[in-house]
């Protein structure tokens, strides 16, 4: 089942990559056409995406931690941490995940990395003093097994490229909106206006595949996992419902909210693309039916 | 050729090519019982390491409570000279229960509750313990997944003839936490 879930994700990995690679491209190839760039042009789109990519596969999760200002957890001040995360690791059978800390008062925590040698966890300040040990626990359990199945390569590479795709679509959109009108009826606007569309066409195209990164079954599956490591439900269903209760939000990037346990925003401010968590309530009810 | 004797051959590649895959499997399956025997083994020499310093804590608060000091250097040694995995079980299980009541004892002194090199034992020993439980869940586990491999038929009988027996689970007196029932859907 759990190795199933494993190739599914590495598969779903590599396919994104080359779907991005392939995005960055085709906007190269229009732009070379556009400005007669020719084959440099080209070759330098090529480069360019394959740059991104392998930023993205390697330090992908430098980024995510650094977009939540997360710090490297000693093993001094947060001895329970470690030594809970150590067990759990133990338990699923993987190396054990570097640890960091975010410093906030919500509750709330997220893995990343490309697969679990290389690994992070990492957990709010608020978490580490409002859960209880078995609370946290089961919050840990839960994000341990997003790293055993290897969720997090496809959920960082979800975030770093998808959100490169936006950030450059949103740049193009932009620039055609804002130009004037008779700049608009040249040559180049009428191609801008092309990619525009494109673009267009694309982010539905994008949402989805955001939503297969961050499917409700790949959360409660973490849960399910999570479970069987501590062989304890009660502690995750109970952190659930601290969750739930809590109001304070966390500043990160949308593009790394969907590594959270939990929605950092709240489901106030959140942006209609990455709105994809299971509902707390759901996710709880299945806990305590275990 | 004739073509009953180029199905023969076939048939016959076919089993060899399973036979080969089963035998790699269950190597590898037996390997990771190793792995995870001697996951426990790192856990349980830990707690062996901070027993000492744990009973020079406690000691220089309190003095008078020398037969628990006892039984944990006594269970301390008998883990230390077990040799198969049922002893090293009970002797891990003597181990626990000598080292929870050295802790009620210690209830009794608020000074050394309070000293931090205690507060830090006791992290590290209440960690360390919480390990080897899941260090025995992981073996137990592993050992569960090669058990059912080699005991399923046909692969039973080959399993006997390449030389693969079942393997002992990591049998503990203290009470099992209870599998949880898990669907995936």
């Amino acid at each position: 089942m759990i190795y199933e879930e494993i190739t599914k994700n590495k598969i779903k990995s590599a396919l994104l990559i080359l779907l991005f690679v392939a995005i960055v491209v085709a906007l190269g190839f229009f732009f070379s056409y556009a400005f007669s760039f020719g084959i440099p042009g080209l070759i330098l789109a090529i480069f360019i995406a394959l740059v991104i990519s392998l930023i993205g596969y390697y330090s992908g999760d430098k980024i995510a931690l650094s977009m939540s200002s997360a710090k490297p957890a000693d093993k001094k001040n947060y001895a329970y941490y470690h030594n809970a995360v150590e067990g759990l690791a133990i338990a699923a059978g993987i190396p054990k995940p570097e640890l960091y800390i975010i410093p906030s008062k919500a509750i709330n925590a997220f893995a990343t990395g490309r697969d679990p040698k290389h690994s992070s966890i990492a957990v709010t300040e608020g978490a580490l003093e409002k859960l209880s040990r078995t609370e946290l626990e089961g919050v840990l359990a839960h994000e341990i097994s997003h790293i055993k199945n290897y969720d997090i390569r496809i959920m960082m590479l979800t975030g770093v490229l998808i959100g490169i795709v936006v950030i450059i679509s949103d740049f193009i959109l932009r620039s055609w909106l804002w130009r004037g009108n008779d700049e608009r009826k040249g040559n180049l606007g009428l191609i801008l206006l092309i990619i525009g569309i494109a673009l267009a066409i694309l982010s539905p195209i994008i949402a989805n595949l955001i939503n297969l990164a961050v499917s409700r079954r790949r959360e409660y599956l973490a849960d399910a996992s999570g479970a069987l490591l501590t062989r304890y439900p009660k502690g995750l269903a109970d952190a659930l419902r601290k969750i739930k209760k809590d109001t304070y939000e966390i500043k990160t990037s949308s593009a790394t909210a969907h590594l959270f346990i939990s929605n950092p925003f709240k489901g106030k401010s959140i942006s209609h693309l990455f709105s994809t968590h299971p509902p707390i309530e759901e996710r709880i009810r299945r806990l305590d039916a275990m | 050729m004739s073509v009953v004797l180029w199905v023969l051959l076939i048939v016959i590649a076919v089993i060899v090519l399973t036979l080969i895959l089963l035998y790699n499997r269950l190597v590898v399956l037996r390997n990771r019982i190793k792995n995870a025997w001697s996951q426990i083994d790192v856990q349980l020499k830990r707690r062996y390491d901070l027993i000492p310093n744990l009973i020079e804590t406690v000691k220089a608060y309190a003095k008078h409570e020398k037969s628990v000091f006892e039984n944990v250097s006594k269970a301390r040694s008998a883990l230390m000279n077990a040799k198969s995995l049922a002893e090293k079980a009970k002797a891990n299980d003597q181990l626990t229960s000598a080292l929870k009541s050295l802790f009620a004892v210690a209830e009794a002194y608020p000074t050394l509750r309070a000293s931090e090199n205690f507060m830090q034992l006791q992290e590290e020993l209440s960690g360390t313990e919480s390990k080897i439980a899941y260090s025995r869940q992981f073996y137990n586990d592993t050992v569960m997944m090669f058990n059912n491999a080699i005991l399923k038929f046909p692969n039973n009988i080959f399993a006997g003839i390449f030389g693969f027996k079942e393997q002992e689970f990591f049998k503990t007196e203290e009470k099992e936490k209870e599998p949880v029932k898990v669907k995936f859907d």
